[in-house]
């Protein structure tokens, strides 16, 4: 079976007053149906212009998309038109941002913003969609449904909102749901309920998920492969039980390394990932991430890795020391 | 100076509150308050680091800032190095002063944009007239060089640095004066994975090298445990249990601290698979109104009666070499 999705060589760039951004730099991947992928990286890796571009979202110009394939059940999303890609985002692919405050209207009930689309993508008519709206919103968990389709974003807290967006973006039964940071700007409690209710959600309607995070927590239990980003290249990619054990890219590790560990006593001082990440006003010869890579060796600056398979099944590495990164212990190997 | 345990107390907070006034109407009646910090009472041992955490809106922030008095307390006491700060006259506080300084949470909107590098780090030592023209720009490369920046920096603007880099300029002008007490208020929380570690190893050498005692105000309870000697828990503007840093993450008595603790994600899917959380209903209550009785007791697994008509007394369950602090009446159950 074909997967829902396949991304291919998808690269995107900005052209701005002071110069080209390489934000995507040709990066590939495959989602099956109900499956959900994790996509981690830091602020600039281009995590979230990656998903954007593949929706249709970059804000063009200074964006372009300027090369790759990207399947969606059998079409390219990339070669449709505006009115035909208007039908597949929030229809068959939705998506959940970051900040439940600013991408609700303020002005308009809840009720009304979420009628919006079922109308449009499904037909409905008001009454239909105002029931379905309704038990969008008992499915995540907002109690009073029917009365509280009148008020206004201002009237539901943080976490509530959130539960709104995502009761919005799978009201129309999408296949496929992007949820690009959907619980940073919310408190660790808050953070619980919404992962919790996401996985839930799942569970019952079968979506398949692309998780975009700057937490390697978060993504852990949630998710079922990861891809770690860095300057605009996927540079490890496998499952997530795998890849927390034992990495095989020096980024991978150095972030899993730098994190302190809320369960253990006596911890060790963090390995911090010593300089910056790069400018992306240039194209990558070597490797991007060699200048802060204590596994340097001289073919890095010369030649930039390919994301390739290594002896771990499954899992790909764009490292030409993956081997000897492997063989590193991972902090989470070891109890302490 | 004071002594509790054996250790000296550099820093005592004695029943501090800090509400700030709702008006409303033509006449700008105070028709209510946000009781932002309620009621605090702790201590902060010289040459510890205090982590203070809680969710947002919790009142830590508040609490740093009413202590080292740059928001008036509404009530309580703050007693610094045996000077009670409330009763301090302004000059006498600002000699005092020198001695507390601060950490920022944005390290953007924290450092003046107009200011060079060299401008910033030498402020507080203009503002405390220390040292000459000439001493004080030695002192900044000093200081620029503490912090691991090329002190060749000194004549740049902070649009030209980093995140992380200007978390380091706001770290080295808060250590001009020379401080003896600091207060971080979320200093790393802005910044990025990579580069957390960074700044948060930079100021526990930091602390080793100039024996300095922090206040680290956090929300990231992973990091919080990493750094801190001691951990207070804040919910709706109170500490509800307070020990050292082991003891409250192994052994959690207040319902809150456990809920708290299970929501973390863990970076490790095989004990992510395993764990049991917590989940809390509902969010944080507005502190301008805050629950009657026990603050937490709405969203309590453990809540009884006397949960919402008495306030629980913040309590010594541990031993007296070890406190263990907490405000619940049912913590007993968790011994």
């Amino acid at each position: 079976m074909a997967p829902l999705l396949e991304v291919r060589n998808l690269v995107t760039r900005f052209y701005t007053e002071q110069g080209v951004v390489h934000a995507v730099n040709g990066i590939s991947y495959e989602l099956d149906e109900g499956e959900s992928l994790g996509i981690v990286g830091e602020s600039g890796s281009g995590k979230s212009v990656s998903v954007l571009s593949l929706m249709g979202l970059i804000p063009s110009p200074p964006g372009r998309v300027e090369s790759g394939e990207v399947i969606f059940n059998g079409r390219d999303l990339l070669t449709l038109r505006q009115s035909e890609m208007r039908k597949v985002r929030g229809r068959e692919v939705a998506m959940i941002f970051q900040d439940p405050m600013t991408s609700l209207n303020p002005v308009l009930t809840i009720g009304r913003q979420m009628t919006e689309g079922l109308k449009l993508h499904l037909g409905m008519n008001e009454s239909q969609a105002r029931n379905r709206a309704a038990e969008m919103l008992n499915l995540v968990g907002i109690p009073g449904a029917e009365d509280r389709l009148s008020d206004y974003p201002h009237q539901f807290s943080g976490g509530q909102r959130q539960r709104i967006m995502i009761a919005m973006a799978l009201s129309t039964n999408p296949a496929l749901l992007i949820a690009d940071e959907p619980t940073t700007a919310l408190d660790v409690t808050i953070q619980a309920q919404i992962v919790e209710l996401v996985k839930q959600l799942q569970e019952k309607l079968g979506m398949a998920i692309i998780w975009i995070t700057h937490d390697l927590g978060v993504v852990a239990g949630m998710v079922e492969q990861v891809a770690v980003m860095y300057a605009g290249y996927i540079v490890e990619q496998g499952s997530v039980w795998e890849i927390y054990k034992q990495p095989a890219h020096p980024y991978t590790l150095g972030l899993l390394q730098s994190l302190p560990k809320v369960d253990a006593k006596n911890q060790t001082r963090l390995a911090s990932i010593k300089g910056l990440p790069p400018d992306l006003r240039q194209e990558f010869d070597s490797c991007p991430f060699a200048p802060r890579c204590p596994y340097v060796i001289d073919k890095c600056e010369e030649e930039n890795p390919s994301l390739l398979p290594t002896d771990v099944p499954e899992r790909r590495a764009a490292c030409w020391r993956w081997d000897t990164v492997l063989e590193e212990e991972s902090r989470f190997g070891v109890e302490a | 100076m004071s002594r509790e345990n054996g250790k000296e107390v550099l820093v005592g907070v004695r029943n501090l509150k800090k509400h700030f006034p709702i008006y409303r109407g033509v006449f700008r009646r105070q028709v209510g308050a946000v009781r932002a910090v309620d009621g605090i009472t702790f201590d902060i041992y010289k040459g510890e680091t205090f982590g203070l955490v809680g969710e947002s809106g919790c009142g830590k922030s508040t609490t740093g800032r009413t202590i080292l008095q740059l928001l008036e307390p509404t009530e309580g006491k703050v007693i610094f190095e045996d000077k009670e700060l409330t009763s301090l006259s302004k000059s006498e506080m600002r000699r005092a002063r020198r001695d507390m300084q601060m950490i920022f949470q944005d390290p953007y909107a924290s450092l003046n944009p107009r200011m060079t590098v060299g401008g910033i780090v030498a402020e507080p030592l203009e503002v405390h007239s220390i040292g000459s023209r000439k001493t004080r720009k030695e002192r900044v490369k000093e200081l620029l060089d503490l912090v691991g920046l090329n002190p060749y920096f000194i004549n740049r603007y902070p649009h030209e640095f980093s995140g992380g880099q200007r978390q380091r300029i706001g770290v080295a002008r808060a250590l001009a004066s020379n401080p003896s007490f600091i207060v971080a208020d979320e200093p790393i929380s802005a910044l990025d994975v990579s580069i957390q570690a960074q700044v948060v190893n930079l100021l526990d050498d930091l602390k080793a090298e100039l024996g300095l005692t922090y206040l680290f105000i956090a929300h990231d309870l992973s990091m919080v445990r990493y750094i801190s000697d001691r951990v207070g828990v804040m919910y709706l503007g109170r500490i509800v249990e307070l020990s050292e840093r082991d003891e409250v993450y192994d052994h959690p008595l207040h319902p809150y601290t456990q809920a708290l603790l299970s929501a973390i994600p863990i970076p490790d899917p095989e004990k992510e698979s395993q764990r049991q959380r917590i989940i809390l209903e509902g969010s944080v209550p507005s502190p301008s109104n805050p629950p009657s009785g026990c603050h937490f007791h709405p969203r309590c697994a453990y809540a009884t009666e006397i949960c919402s008509d008495v306030d629980p007394e913040f309590r010594n369950l541990g031993t007296s070499n070890q406190p263990h602090w907490v405000a619940c009446h049912h913590a007993e159950k968790f011994l």
